[in-house]
């Protein structure tokens, strides 16, 4: 990530990141954005000529308890945020997941990385992604002009959402440098149901009836036989004030009997459990595997699993199934046969982790059709005209 | 008279009508295109009725390809396109002009799929807003934005304008809730956005198109999310002395995490309208009143209600009334639903939508007072506080020109001030014509060339709503 040939930069204000892409546009030089670089492994490799790290535009802006609203720099340590949140009882609802795990990386993830690459985990069923709770941004585009866009306030309805487009661009239409989020009150308990023992059909039909019952779920995740115990396992999380928790926790039980729901964990087992399912964790050794992340329909997800075949390995199911994780040899030939393979089911696929030679050769991200790829490249174009920020993250050649 | 101005009409569009009423027709069904005078007077304006003006013709398609097919049309012909669903725009954002045809989705109106294990459903357009949620309230689901106008306005303008609602507080607004759509674009291309999975792929080209005011393409098709509904949902009425008494009890609220449904503000005035119409059993004796919804089983519904008193108490609450059935519940809501077309037997008016923060709620109340105050006006105030999206009521008489101009004036003063203290011209209504022109006050010339170029990236002749959004003024230096 760090190649020692390559010019740093470090701006220490966002007039002096304007400047910087300015300069390099003006000696046409590519920029290369990075955070702390813990998911530098995430999208196509880096092909810039400069790299420019955030880590100086750091800070917490405002932050405002009453209104659920923080709005930091880019480079703030995702740490910084959450520590500061948690000491008046709120949360990012979005639960980012942590890349380190699964890539082996060091440093601090900033809190623009986790919006650049519109980073949630497994409370995305009931509480939206990063793009739903990302309120506002200030960025520096491919022209070197600041730009904002959105605001503080959860309905804004004016002009054109480019707060949106930005959060999973992973950086291709600008430089963030400051964002703006909502947040949620940090639930007083929560309660994790577990089912031993279902097959992948079955433990989709349990996710399925949790997630259409009235006790809003906020976890539902399928862990196969080969992660963590010698039986397959299905959670249902439920949060909240302590008495609804229990209340829905026992009627959840009763609903699920058929399937041999029985008991709950621990509170600390909880969050230990969902953390694990957050940031793949299962899915980090054998590091020389490579990983993919599908979403797709849940009702969907074990057929597809199944048409894998032995293409994939060490599969598991967040999102009540709509979120499929699996590994498979780092080739181009298995790669091309899983896109194929998907292609019947609809959604869309992202090949989490490769060599870098492989990620350089496929398609990271889902491809696009042809009127889509045009609009992306216009949309690329409006933002940064000469290809100067991250170029070929996400697409070859845009 | 009109004070917001129009583009000028293109008049060599209009010369060409004969012309392109005949491209048009084959591309429709029989009866789907509208070029009498009389007809069309059902197309010249929307919900923002002080401005009308009559389109060239009006298409009302059947079918995705038949869109494609006028859009083609219209891109090589050079015909400007206004999109409606039915019309409900507070923003004028469906009115057109008469270089335009207007498409409109009415005929659009199927719900395709309802899928519950996969909690979707797949719609048309056109289809009403109330048409999804009562087509799957039966089976215990929901589709949870919903507009004060749910029973007319479309999915698609629910799209286009980026809708909310009283719920957005726990459910969020129509771009949380929207999974995929199928868009025409001016090129005539039929494009899948998304689908029944979470989070579409590539770069949020869904986000962009939720909000972008019908000026990058038409939705046909929407993929929205279901969500089960709670066990049970409870309205209580918390009436109170002063406005900064509600606003800081709001906040409270919010601020030890709670997270009730809905909170809806209402002031005297407001609640006077609305009483008197709905008869909705609303306190008359109070300066400002809450509607609190909390969802739940009847405990969960109870422990959450005895936090929420215990802080109304805190701050001097005057009258606490809960619903104690499910009549009295829809009562309460129908009556906050009716609060536009109740004050509208009144008065005309104008409706803004600007945002605040909440914790500038009590400072933004006491600010439109005065500034209506000044023009010699009077507002009344219906709003959801817990997202700080306010709605004064500009009361006026359309027919005197002269408080016309001074009710329109109020109002901008209200959406800059809306700005100033940190929150945003529209909340829900979009920007339409009618908040166009200040545009200027939220952005600089940055950032709308900015959004500008974007939209170019669909429409680089300005065929596609041209009067809306983006200032008339400075749109050729994007």
């Amino acid at each position: 990530m760090n190649e020692p040939n390559i010019e740093a930069l470090r701006p220490t204000s966002e007039d002096q990141a304007a400047e910087l892409v300015r300069d390099a546009r003006a000696r046409g030089k590519r920029i290369d954005i990075v955070g702390a670089g813990t998911r530098s492994g995430l999208g196509r490799p880096h092909q810039g000529d400069l790299q420019l790290t955030t880590s100086a535009l750091q800070g917490i802006a405002f932050y405002e308890p009453a209104e659920m609203v923080i709005c930091a720099g880019a480079g703030t340590p995702l740490s910084a945020i959450e520590a500061t949140i948690d000491q008046r009882g709120q949360m990012l609802p979005f639960e980012p997941m942590d890349h380190r795990m699964l890539y082996a990386s060091g440093g601090e993830p900033t809190i623009g990385g986790v919006v650049a690459g519109n980073i949630s985990g497994p409370r995305r069923i009931s509480a939206g992604a990063a793009r739903d709770s990302l309120l506002g941004i200030r960025l520096v585009n491919g022209a070197g002009e600041i730009i904002k866009n959105g605001g503080r306030v959860m309905k804004n309805v004016t002009g054109l959402d480019l707060v949106k487009l930005n959060c999973g661009a992973h950086g291709t239409l600008g430089l963030l440098t400051q964002v703006t989020l909502r947040l949620l009150p940090r639930p007083e308990h929560e309660a994790t149901i577990v089912i031993r023992r279902l097959n992948d059909a079955s433990a989709i039909a349990a996710m399925t009836q949790a997630l259409g019952s009235p006790f809003f779920v906020s976890g539902a995740a399928h862990l196969g036989a080969d992660m963590g115990r010698e039986f397959p396992r299905t959670f249902l999380r439920l949060e909240g004030l302590r008495d609804s928790v229990d209340y829905r926790t026992q009627k959840l039980i009763d609903l699920l009997a058929p399937f041999g729901a029985k008991h709950a964990l621990e509170p600390g087992d909880s969050a230990r459990l969902w953390r694990a399912i957050r940031d793949a964790e299962f899915l980090a050794e054998p590091r020389e595997r490579a990983v993919w992340r599908v979403s797709l329909a849940p009702s969907r997800g074990a057929q597809f699993i199944a048409r894998l075949g032995n293409l994939a390995s060490k599969h598991f199911y967040d999102w009540g199934g709509g979120l499929v994780w699996f590994m498979s040899a780092p080739d181009v030939a298995t790669a091309t046969a899983i896109r194929a393979a998907l292609a019947p089911f609809g959604g869309h696929a992202t090949l989490m982790r490769a060599p870098d030679p492989l990620r350089g050769a496929v398609d990271v991200f889902q491809p696009l059709s042809a009127p889509l790829m045009r609009i992306t490249r216009g949309v690329k174009k409006s933002f940064d005209p000469d290809g100067v920020i991250n170029p070929g993250r996400m697409y070859r050649d845009v | 008279m009109s004070h917001i101005a129009f583009p000028p009409v293109d008049i060599s569009i209009v010369a060409r009508r004969r012309e392109i009423l005949s491209g048009l027709a084959p591309l429709l069904s029989t009866g789907a295109l509208i070029s009498d005078t009389i007809e069309m007077r059902a197309f010249e304006t929307d919900a923002l009725t002080a401005y009308r003006r009559l389109p060239l013709a009006v298409v009302l398609p059947g079918t995705t390809q038949e869109v494609a097919a006028v859009m083609r049309y219209c891109r090589d012909a050079g015909v400007n396109v206004v999109p409606r669903g039915a019309g409900t725009s507070l923003a004028g954002g469906a009115i057109p002009q008469e270089d335009a045809i207007v498409l409109g989705l009415s005929k659009m109106s199927r719900i395709l799929e309802v899928n519950y294990a996969d909690r979707y459903a797949l719609v048309e357009a056109g289809v009403t807003n109330l048409a999804i949620s009562e087509a799957v309230m039966a089976d215990g689901f929901f589709y949870a934005p919903d507009p004060s106008s749910q029973l007319a306005c479309t999915i698609g303008g629910n799209i286009g304008m980026n809708s909310g609602g009283a719920h957005c507080l726990k459910y969020g607004v129509t771009t949380n809730n929207i999974l995929g759509v199928t868009l025409v674009t001016l090129d005539g291309d039929i494009i899948e956005l998304g689908g029944p999975h979470l989070d579409a792929g590539g770069i949020d080209l869904l986000g962009l198109m939720v909000g972008s005011e019908g000026q990058l393409g038409v939705v046909t098709e929407a993929t929205v999310r279901l969500l089960r509904a709670a066990e049970g949902a409870r309205p209580v009425l918390f009436g109170f002395d002063s406005a900064e008494e509600a606003g800081q009890c709001v906040a409270d609220i919010i601020g030890a995490g709670l997270l009730p449904v809905a909170m809806e503000y209402m002031d005297k005035l407001a609640i006077e309208i609305v009483e008197g119409f709905a008869h909705a059993g609303y306190p008359l004796n109070v300066e400002a009143m809450l509607i609190i919804e909390v969802e739940g089983s009847d405990a969960e519904i109870n422990a959450q209600l005895k936090r929420i008193n215990a802080i109304a108490k805190a701050h001097n609450v005057k009258v606490m009334r809960e619903s104690m059935s499910a009549m009295e519940s829809a009562l309460i809501w129908k009556g906050r639903k009716s609060a536009f077309g109740a004050t509208g037997r009144i008065a005309d008016y104008i409706c803004m939508d600007g945002t605040v923060p909440t914790s500038r709620l009590p400072e933004a109340l006491r600010r439109t007072g005065e500034i209506c105050a000044k023009y010699g006006l009077r507002a009344a105030n219906v709003f959801h506080a817990g997202d700080g999206n306010m709605h004064p009521l500009i009361l006026y008489n359309v027919n005197d020109d002269a408080e016309q101009a001074k009710a329109e004036a109020a109002g901008n003063d209200i959406l800059r001030m809306c700005v100033e203290l940190g929150g945003c011209l529209t909340g829900e209504h979009g920007v339409g014509i009618e908040k166009r022109d200040l545009m200027g006050h939220q952005f600089n010339p940055a950032d709308l060339a900015q959004q500008m170029r974007v939209r170019a990236v669909f429409d680089p002749g300005w065929r596609l709503n041209p009067a809306k959004v983006f200032p008339l003024a400075g749109r050729e230096a994007a």
